[in-house]
């Protein structure tokens, strides 16, 4: 479970678990779940296209996840986040089938973008995934409050002279960032409840912003690694282990709020 | 008397091609309370916008502290009508009234004694200190208020806004809410400006009055303006003033011909009239 080529599994998944969380803690208190469930699934057909020209699959995922971001603001910005959100899923979906179709050998490749792939760790993509987590880390860190206050309080927050338009494109470029990195090993389905997971189970247990980065830091990293673990021992898909841990962490800390709260 | 805080001057306001305020002014000074009354669609939310800069105005002057309002936000503490009710918002009363001072900064936010210091100085001004540590979402409507008041006085601001505060809050919360409002305008020598539809809850601790209709506005004192020579007129047509203790009531006149025609339907139709 420790050997050399599980090594990068494991550097590579603690890293995205730790962006995630810190990302997924601004996913949840701005309700912007359906943006986090739309980016991964929208981008897959970027590693989709990377792959039947013969270049890094990341480079794929960034440029789809940027005219994702792009598309994204400018129909938002016509009103209606969620039917614009949708048109641009679909959008980025249609296009996903047409590249496909044009590959034969697509089948295991698509498979593991859309499921994860607990071994698909090489040593020249943990450079390059370990670097774009930094720069996500270094992103919210410079953005926490004034991200929080537009996030909860959006009328308080442009009195300060925080421009909302500003915050959603901070906070759609590190969303983005994580996605990239993230879908080649959980995938596209499970980036999603590595996103909201952990961090909506983190906010139904503290009300204390500090508490409840750190919780969805410690959930996200639980909810990995018992992932990778479970992945190796029974050969499973290791998305399907995120995915019911993911689900699992937010139906017990909901229940513990819920029954404290009587 | 100092100078005023703020000082509106014949302010005129359009939205989309209509005309929202029409040649409204009135000066505010530290220590008063104003009542800004009138129903909806008067242009209450108009005219606070222009007070914080955020709509542009057709003509007229706002000063804020003898600048342009954009130039002085920092002096102004505003309370939006609409509080979040989310109860899942990871923020307790203490990190909204923290954001208050430092929100608009960069970085992760390090324990700081003075800022702590500052913060529960405004969360005991506004007698938030038994919530303090609970969370935003899960407040009373009247807790809410309060929150957000301190997330605007920890700032220190020489003016506070207050869009509707008294909407829908019970009547022992609306009390409470009217005396900490006296307190902050006449013991800690703030300049309050207050909306709502009705002026009675106010009455106690008001100095001002501002009363818009349909964009346009008499200013004074209760007793200059609530009277209904200068109502009728801004009204344009004739209004009772009903005075009954300390509660006033404004109605307005039917008109005798309007009154005999109503009579007149009600008898040749007396089944639709119900």
């Amino acid at each position: 479970m420790f050997s050399s080529f599980m090594i990068n599994t494991w550097i590579a998944g603690t890293a995205i678990a730790f962006v995630a969380a810190f990302v997924g803690f601004f996913v949840v208190a701005r309700r912007s779940a359906f943006a986090a469930h739309a980016l991964p699934l929208g981008a897959f057909p970027g590693a989709a296209a990377a792959n039947l020209m013969g270049i890094n699959p990341l480079i794929g995922l960034l440029i789809f996840v940027g005219i994702g971001v792009f598309l994204l603001r400018q129909l938002v910005r016509m009103g209606r986040r969620d039917v614009g959100t949708g048109l641009v899923l679909v959008l980025f979906l249609g296009m996903g089938a047409l590249l496909l179709s044009m590959t034969r050998e697509y089948a295991p490749a698509v498979f593991s973008l859309l499921f994860g792939e607990v071994l698909g760790v090489s040593d020249a993509d943990l450079l390059p995934i370990l670097g774009i987590c930094a720069l996500v880390v270094m992103g919210i860190s410079l953005y926490f409050r004034p991200l929080l206050l537009d996030s909860t309080f959006p009328d308080l927050a442009a009195l300060q002279g925080i421009r909302a338009a500003r915050m959603d494109l901070v906070f759609l470029t590190l969303l983005a960032l994580v996605t990239a990195t993230a879908l080649p090993v959980v995938g596209a389905f499970l980036v999603f409840t590595l996103l909201v997971g952990p961090p909506a189970a983190a906010q139904a247990l503290s009300g204390n912003p500090m508490r409840v980065l750190m919780l969805s830091v410690m959930l996200a990293e639980g909810c990995i690694w018992s992932a990778i673990v479970l992945s190796y021992w029974t050969n499973w898909p290791i998305g399907f282990f995120v995915g019911s841990i993911g689900a699992g962490l937010f139906t017990v800390a909901r229940s513990y709020r819920h029954w404290n709260q009587r | 008397m100092s100078d005023p805080i703020l000082s509106v001057a014949h302010l005129s306001v359009d939205l989309g091609g209509r005309s929202i305020l029409r040649d409204v002014s009135f000066d505010l000074y530290p220590g008063q309370l104003c009542a800004l009354i009138g129903e909806n669609g008067a242009g209450k939310t108009t005219l606070l916008r222009s007070l914080l800069g955020l709509t542009a105005q057709r003509s007229g002057q706002v000063l804020i502290d003898g600048a342009p309002a954009d130039q002085r936000r920092a002096l102004v503490g505003y309370v939006p009508q609409k509080i979040a009710l989310d109860p899942d918002i990871p923020l307790r009363t203490r990190d909204l009234v923290q954001l208050g001072l430092d929100g608009h900064r960069l970085g992760l936010p390090l324990f700081s004694g003075r800022k702590k210091a500052l913060v529960d100085q405004a969360l005991y001004a506004v007698g938030a200190e038994a919530f303090a540590d609970q969370r935003v979402g899960e407040l009373s409507g009247g807790q809410q208020q309060r929150a957000v008041i301190a997330h605007a006085l920890v700032r220190q601001p020489r003016l506070l806004i207050l869009d509707e505060p008294l909407a829908n809050l019970d009547f022992g919360s609306a009390n409470a809410l009217v005396a900490l409002l006296g307190t902050l305008t006449h013991i800690q020598h703030i300049a309050v400006l207050v909306t709502a539809h009705d002026m009675n809850p106010l009455l106690p601790v008001m100095d001002r009055l501002v009363y818009l209709v349909g964009g346009q506005a008499a200013t004074g004192s209760v007793d200059e303006v609530v009277r209904p020579e200068v109502l009728g007129k801004l009204y344009g047509h004739p209004v009772t003033v009903l005075r009954h203790g300390r509660r006033i009531l404004v109605l307005p006149d039917v008109a005798a011909e309007d009154a005999e025609a109503c009579t007149a339907a009600h008898m040749s139709h007396p089944e639709k009239a119900d």
